[in-house]
């Protein structure tokens, strides 16, 4: 397996103090990472980073092997990188028909976009009976749905998904999981998933990362019970 | 510096700038009285917009009320301390009230209200024209001043005698309880209120006694040109009063001091420029323009804005990278 | 009913000032304080062409092409800029612009008042010898008619409008999926200040005529339109003005005309007072 999404040494944060510290990172394609780690270990940073949000201090990421340095935000998208942010990202005063066409604007293909649309409310069913509904009146797991369904709209290859299942009740937490083991094993998408929900995540992930104040402390496709205790706390 | 120190300085200050009057030419007497003058204002200013973070663009509007009203007690026949009382408790009032409607309003909404109130004047004057008599205005009849006292040095006698006490009474108040309850509601009102401050009291307190210093300082205008007209109290004064303190360092007296200095220095050097060319548009103008253009650059170039122009400055990480393209920063920023 | 058809032309003008404001405000939290003196710099440029060339149409071609650029250029140079960290930044930081233009204007062109032509007959018909309404307020009508239609076209029928409204409530997130955010924010004020310059087109020869501060009542007027119809909304702010201009003609011609500002002032309070959302808006209570 070839690594879609490498980083070397990465390092940034918010001011003079780094919140990540030399991570080195390798998302393999077709797979799902899990990225855990207790609030504050950098799990958010990390992934504000890799879309560029937030300017690396030191170390470099790289995509299919290029350097991602002074590509713009704007642009990861064009590149097949979609990042689903924390707090689920929809924009409230916009309604869930034009949310999914955001997703979908910067691409040339338009028969495509509204092929994708069309799945996603197959997909996504009750996001399809609230179509011209603005996105404040939608329900926490709908906007999560509705974030995860706007970012499909773009098929990305790469998605990094920001705590999907923070608010959410468990049931629509394992659909979600789910879903993103469907879609890795049906269309090859890779994933990068922070997750505070340990074991939802590593149900599906193909491999772990653990985080701690910055630092990756273990990785593997198996987390043994004493570095989920010493870093996950249970 | 203390308190005690602080009100030395000013006492000191004020005693070098009566000196000065003694030696300068009328010219330059004159011109530190108008300093003086613009001094009163732009202290009570700098307590209102830099220690408690109202925007006012009405006050050259409390300027024009303090003028008119020391110009009809004047004429009333009202002995000059009396007139200056009277414009005192007319501006305390207008700025009570004007001080109410500001405590319910922020930012934008409030800097939109009180230019209303700027535009108003004249509207108000041709009105009432039987009172203020529309566009020309009164005229202030003053006794000639005492002995040989010539009539600038007497001119600037007032505005600093008047300056002195604006500026030791400021001190006092800032550098108490007050001051702190002010720039609590500044940076936080909900937790000022939290704390027990009364939020709207301190806003409305902060209004009048900003308003009161504004209208000394226009019943100051009314003596040094002998007349009053709402062509002297234009909406471009209320602006000029803000970039002074916010150039001059916001929410220090020592700030709004420079910017006094700098309100009567910047059209006396652009009058000194343009002097000898023909050049009538330039006049008036030209600071206009400098003005503007200064207080754009000190602005864009202070980190933070008018936050960083404060004494305690804030920290680094207020500014971001978005800040800086033009996006509004992230709520969530280090949480993992 | 001379009255209400004055009221409601110069209130569509206001409508139009308004909803520029509105523009800005909802793209980057910014009163646009400094929309008066640029609106009357870009009118300067019209006229201006319009004396060369004996065009009017070519000068009000000119002096909204230059609302456009001045939009443009104060975004990328000035505005985007301004620290977002207190409110006060952005008004300070406008009030700069009011100075440079209008002490520049004054420069160039001297404060006296020179005539600003209207492009059709400002004598009103007359029926049944009731004076109604004159060519120039069906001008302004159409005009700013036109303008509302394609700015609603723009925003709800189209990518571009779309992209614009998403990069204004969620810049972050728009950036992720793509959006040239800094670009929608030169368009906005590009395209704001384009409407700003028509209504300044509209209003100043119904006025004295062109002066650097010209614009200053129709400024807080326009201001009063937009908070009466809620900062927030675009077709409260059209509605906000027809209200201003209606009130404003009303005023002056029962009270006489000195009295229109102060009307303007005392709406202005009871509004911020009484609804500061707005006289539209569904919740009332709101921080403002």
């Amino acid at each position: 397996m070839t690594a879609l999404l490498r980083t070397e040494s990465l390092t940034a944060g918010y001011g003079a103090a780094p919140v990540l510290h030399e991570v080195d990172l390798d998302v393999n394609t077709g797979s799902i990472t899990a990225v855990l780690g207790a609030n504050g270990a950098g799990k958010t940073t990390l992934l504000r980073t890799l879309s560029g949000l937030l300017p690396a201090t030191h170390g470099r990421v790289l995509l299919d092997g290029k350097d991602l340095r002074g590509v713009r935000v704007e642009e990861m998208v064009r590149r097949g990188v979609a990042h689903v942010p924390e707090g689920r990202g929809v924009v409230t005063e916009l309604t869930v028909d034009e949310n999914l066409r955001l997703g979908g604007l910067w691409r040339k293909d338009r028969a495509d976009v509204r092929k994708a649309m069309t799945e996603v409310y197959e997909l996504f069913e009750p996001l399809a009976r609230r179509r011209k509904f603005p996105g404040h009146q939608l329900s926490g797991g709908e906007r999560q749905l509705l974030a995860l369904g706007r970012a499909l709209v773009g098929r990305p290859r790469l998605l990094l998904l920001d705590e999907p299942s923070l608010g959410l009740a468990p049931k629509i937490t394992a659909q979600i999981m789910t879903l993103l083991g469907t879609l890795r094993d049906r269309s090859g998408l890779t994933v990068l998933l922070v997750e505070q929900n340990v074991r939802g995540a590593l149900a599906i992930a193909d491999e772990a990362v653990v985080l701690a104040l910055g630092r990756v402390v273990t990785r593997g496709t198996d987390i043994d019970d004493e570095m989920r205790h010493a870093y996950l706390g249970f | 510096m203390s308190g005690k120190m602080k009100i030395a300085t000013i006492v000191a200050g004020v005693a070098v700038v009566v000196v000065l009057t003694l030696v300068f030419p009328p010219f330059r007497t004159y011109q530190l009285a108008t300093v003086g003058a613009y001094l009163c204002v732009t202290a009570g200013l700098t307590v209102l917009t830099g220690l408690n973070g109202q925007l006012s663009l009405g006050h050259g509007a409390l300027m024009a009320t303090g003028a008119y009203t020391l110009a009809l007690s004047v004429n009333a026949g009202w002995p000059l301390t009396a007139a200056f009382a009277a414009a005192l408790v007319v501006t305390t009032v207008i700025g009570g009230v004007v001080g109410l409607a500001a405590a319910r309003l922020r930012g934008p909404y409030l800097a939109g209200l009180t230019l209303a109130v700027a535009v108003v004047v004249p509207a108000i004057t041709s009105t009432f024209d039987g009172t203020f008599n529309s566009d020309q205005g009164l005229s202030v009849a003053l006794e000639p001043p005492p002995g040989t006292v010539t009539v600038e040095q007497w001119q600037a006698w007032l505005a600093w005698g008047a300056a002195l006490i604006v500026l030791v009474l400021l001190q006092l108040l800032i550098g108490g309880r007050f001051g702190r309850e002010l720039k609590a509601v500044r940076d936080d009102e909900t937790a000022a209120r939290l704390a027990g401050v009364g939020v709207a009291r301190t806003q409305v307190l902060a209004f009048v006694v900003s308003a009161a210093c504004a209208g000394i300082g226009g019943a100051l205008f009314a003596v040094l040109a002998q007349s009053v007209s709402p062509g002297a109290f234009p909406l471009s004064l209320s602006l000029f009063l803000v970039m002074a303190i916010v150039i001059g360092g916001l929410g220090s007296l020592a700030g709004a001091a420079w910017g006094a200095v700098l309100l009567v220095a910047l059209p006396a050097l652009a009058h000194t420029v343009t002097e000898g060319i023909d050049a009538q548009r330039l006049e008036g103008n030209l600071p206009l323009a400098l003005f503007g253009v200064t207080l754009i650059v000190v602005m864009l170039a202070a980190p933070g804005g008018i936050a960083a122009l404060r004494p305690f400055k804030r920290s680094p990480f207020k500014r971001s990278p978005f800040t800086k393209a033009g996006l509004r920063p992230l709520r969530k920023r280090s949480k993992a | 009913m001379f009255l209400t058809f004055d009221g409601l032309s110069r209130g569509a003008v206001y409508a139009a000032f308004a909803l520029a404001l509105v523009l800005i405000w909802r793209a980057t939290r910014i009163v646009n304080f400094a929309q008066g003196a640029m609106a009357v710099a870009t009118a300067y440029a019209g006229f201006e062409v319009s004396a060369a060339t004996g065009s009017y149409w070519l000068g009000f071609a000119v002096a909204i092409a230059a609302g456009l650029i001045l939009g443009a250029v104060t975004e990328r140079v000035v505005m985007r800029f301004v620290d977002h960290s207190s409110p006060l930044n952005g008004v300070v930081v406008a009030l700069g612009l009011v100075l440079v233009i209008q002490g520049g204007l004054g420069m160039i062109f001297g404060s006296e008042f020179r005539p600003a032509e209207a492009p059709f007959s400002r004598d009103a018909f007359t029926v049944g010898g009731v004076a109604l309404l004159s060519r120039f307020d069906l001008f302004v009508f159409a005009a700013v008619g036109i303008v509302v239609v394609l700015l609603a076209l723009l925003f709800t029928r189209t990518h571009t409008g779309l992209r614009m409204r998403a990069a204004a409530f969620a810049p972050d997130v728009s950036r992720l999926l793509g959006v040239n955010v800094s670009g929608m924010l030169t368009l906005g004020w590009a395209l704001a200040a384009a409407v700003g310059s028509l209504a300044g087109m509209l209003v100043l020869p119904t006025e004295l005529g062109l002066h650097p501060n010209a614009m200053d009542i129709v400024f807080v007027s326009s201001f009063t339109a937009a908070v009466v119809g809620g900062l927030d909304s675009a077709i409260g702010s059209v509605l906000g003005g027809l209200i201003v201009g209606l009130l404003l003609s009303y005023v002056s011609g029962y009270l006489g005309a000195t009295v229109a500002p102060i009307a303007v002032l005392i709406l202005l309070v009871v509004v911020l007072l009484g609804r500061p959302g707005g006289l539209f808006s569904r919740s009332a209570a709101r921080t403002v």
